[in-house]
């Protein structure tokens, strides 16, 4: 539905999108990840047209959005970063407004608001001026505006910005119902938020693209070294070379005690092993006690941070671009 | 051109206009001004005719103008909502006529208030009919080519204020361009003097409705819109 070949553009010199390319599928919702000022935003206005790129090519549904503008532009949905509206308007008003300048006909223009602000929650707002809503409501009504028209391709750009916790919830849930039958583009640094709702995850960081897949692939592949935490009480500390002797422990490290009495080890472990229940067994069989056991895998946060790190070692770049 | 998307901009703006105080302010001030010369003229001087009028008014437009025409893009840049209006589906140009159009409905109902000073002339006086249609000919003109200038600079940045200083600038150029011709050796004085918005204001003003005249403020609007619709946003020429 949406390609992009090799975009790039400057500002003045920066780069703030560099040579990114990647697809979203129809009916797709892609999360679009990284650290501020890493080209998301930027990216998102070349795909609405709001920025001319300097190289590269994008396509919706077999439309280039330079040569085709027009045409790209009727077929989609844009919530820009800083939500657009005229304060001067009540909610109804600016709906309209953007009804008419959609050309939208004029007979379908009041079912689809109402049909908008049922959606959004803002029923009961309608007639209220823009400027004395709070950032949810007014987070709600970009988002109306942008599904107006029902556009085949929504760019959200970080939605759920300023709402409060319940507000997240339900916006999440209302483009997980939009997104079965249209294909969205969202940004976000919240990552919850891409786990709860996107089918695929593109992130970049400084321009580049990073790692592209769905949040269980990246998972999957970021994984590294799964470690176990292991609190013991009993046991004496030459027998840490007993579990160290386990099949698929890697290494051994006893942290502080956490109380008197209890020792406590970070056990880290080879990729796609399991030792715990080895552990268990060792524990029964030498007479220790076992106060806690818990296995960690590295977590989408922990990918995303070790991805966009800014210090030039960030490994996990080097291995996808590999 | 796209009259239903000029039309729904054009009535954005208007309301935009007269939701504010600054619609009231402008059309308070400006008639306070003109009626002051109006009345000056008419009872210190004696005279019963339009000419202090259609003296003075080309002058206060310049900064009159800049007034109306600052906020119209530079506004939306700075909330943001320029990215919404141009990302939708709307050619750039009709989007600067419905605000040029909005611009120019204010500054025409400044006018109609203006009407009071000849029904006084001619009420009071011989004064020519034609002669003062002709002169609001000409300030219609002149008062757009400004406009559409003001709506060009007012494009090219987010600060009202820098954009009404630009547009200042421009219109004032414009308008003292005549003067310069006076020192400038004769075929370039020509140009020059061809330049200048006064100087066809005044051929307009003096009673003659000429071609060249009304073509001349017609290319300078046109082009400055078109100038306008390419600093707001550059893309493929659609």
């Amino acid at each position: 539905m949406i390609h992009i070949e090799n975009l790039k553009k400057l500002y003045g010199s920066f780069p703030a999108v560099d040579d990114i390319s990647f697809d979203v599928a129809r009916g797709e919702i892609l999360g679009f990840l990284g650290p501020n000022g890493a080209g998301k935003s930027t990216t998102m206005k070349v795909i609405t047209g709001y920025y001319p790129p300097n190289a590269g090519k994008i396509t919706i549904d077999g439309h280039d959005v330079v040569e085709e503008s027009l045409v790209t532009r009727e077929m989609i949905g844009y919530l820009p970063e800083t939500t657009p509206l005229y304060l001067d308007m009540t909610v109804y008003e600016y709906l309209k407004h953007v009804a008419e300048v959609r050309r939208i006909p004029a007979n379908e223009q009041k079912v689809r608001i109402k049909k908008m602000v049922d959606v959004t929650g803002l029923a009961d707002r309608l007639d209220q001026s823009i400027s004395k809503l709070s950032k949810g409501y007014r987070q709600r009504v970009g988002l109306a505006q942008a599904m107006l028209h029902e556009p085949k391709v929504l760019i959200l750009d970080e939605p759920t910005i300023g709402l409060d916790p319940n507000q997240i919830v339900e916006i999440r849930e209302l483009i997980k119902t939009i997104g079965k039958e249209r294909t969205v583009i969202l940004s976000t640094h919240i990552l919850p938020e891409v786990q709860a709702t996107c089918d695929r995850v593109v992130i970049i960081n400084k321009g580049k693209l990073v790692a592209d897949g769905t949040p269980d692939e990246l998972q999957h592949r970021f994984q590294g070294k799964p470690v176990i935490y292991l609190q013991l009480h009993g046991i004496n500390p030459d027998d840490f070379a007993k579990i160290n002797a386990l099949a698929g422990v890697e290494s051994l490290e006893r942290l502080d005690d956490p109380e008197p009495n209890v020792v406590s080890l970070q056990i880290s472990t080879e990729p796609g092993t399991d030792p715990r229940g080895d552990i268990f067994r060792l524990c029964v069989s030498q007479g220790w006690t076992m106060l806690g056991l818990t296995r960690k895998v590295e977590s989408l946060e922990n990918i995303f941070r070790s991805l966009t790190r800014t210090d030039p070692t960030a490994k996990a770049a080097g291995e996808v671009a590999a | 051109m796209s009259w239903s998307i000029v039309s729904a901009i054009w009535r954005r703006e208007m309301r935009s206009y007269f939701a504010s105080p600054s619609a009231y302010i402008v059309l308070a001030v400006f008639l306070l001004i003109t009626g002051w010369f109006f009345t000056l003229n008419l009872f210190k001087e004696n005279l019963a005719h339009m000419r202090s009028i259609f003296d003075i008014l080309p002058f206060l437009l310049v900064v009159f103008a800049p007034a109306i025409g600052m906020r119209l893009i530079s506004e939306e840049r700075k909330s943001g909502t320029l990215e919404l209006l141009v990302t939708m589906p709307v050619r750039d140009f009709d989007v600067i006529f419905g605000k040029f159009l909005a611009a120019f409905s204010l500054y025409a109902v400044a006018l109609l208030f203006t009407f009071f000073y000849p029904f006084t002339i001619i009420t009071l006086g011989d004064a020519q009919v034609g002669s003062i249609i002709a002169g609001y000919v000409g300030l219609l003109l002149l008062g757009g080519a400004y406009l559409a200038v003001s709506l060009l600079g007012s494009a090219l940045t987010e600060n009202q204020i820098v954009a009404f200083i630009l547009s200042f600038a421009l219109c004032a150029v414009l308008a003292i361009l005549v003067f310069a011709a006076i020192v400038i050796p004769p075929p370039m004085a020509d140009v020059i003097q061809y330049l200048s918005s006064t100087y066809h204001f005044q051929n307009i003003a003096r009673g003659v409705i000429d071609s060249r005249d009304v073509i001349y403020f017609l290319s300078l609007i046109f082009l400055s819109l078109l100038l306008a619709s390419r600093a707001m946003i550059q893309r493929k020429f659609l």
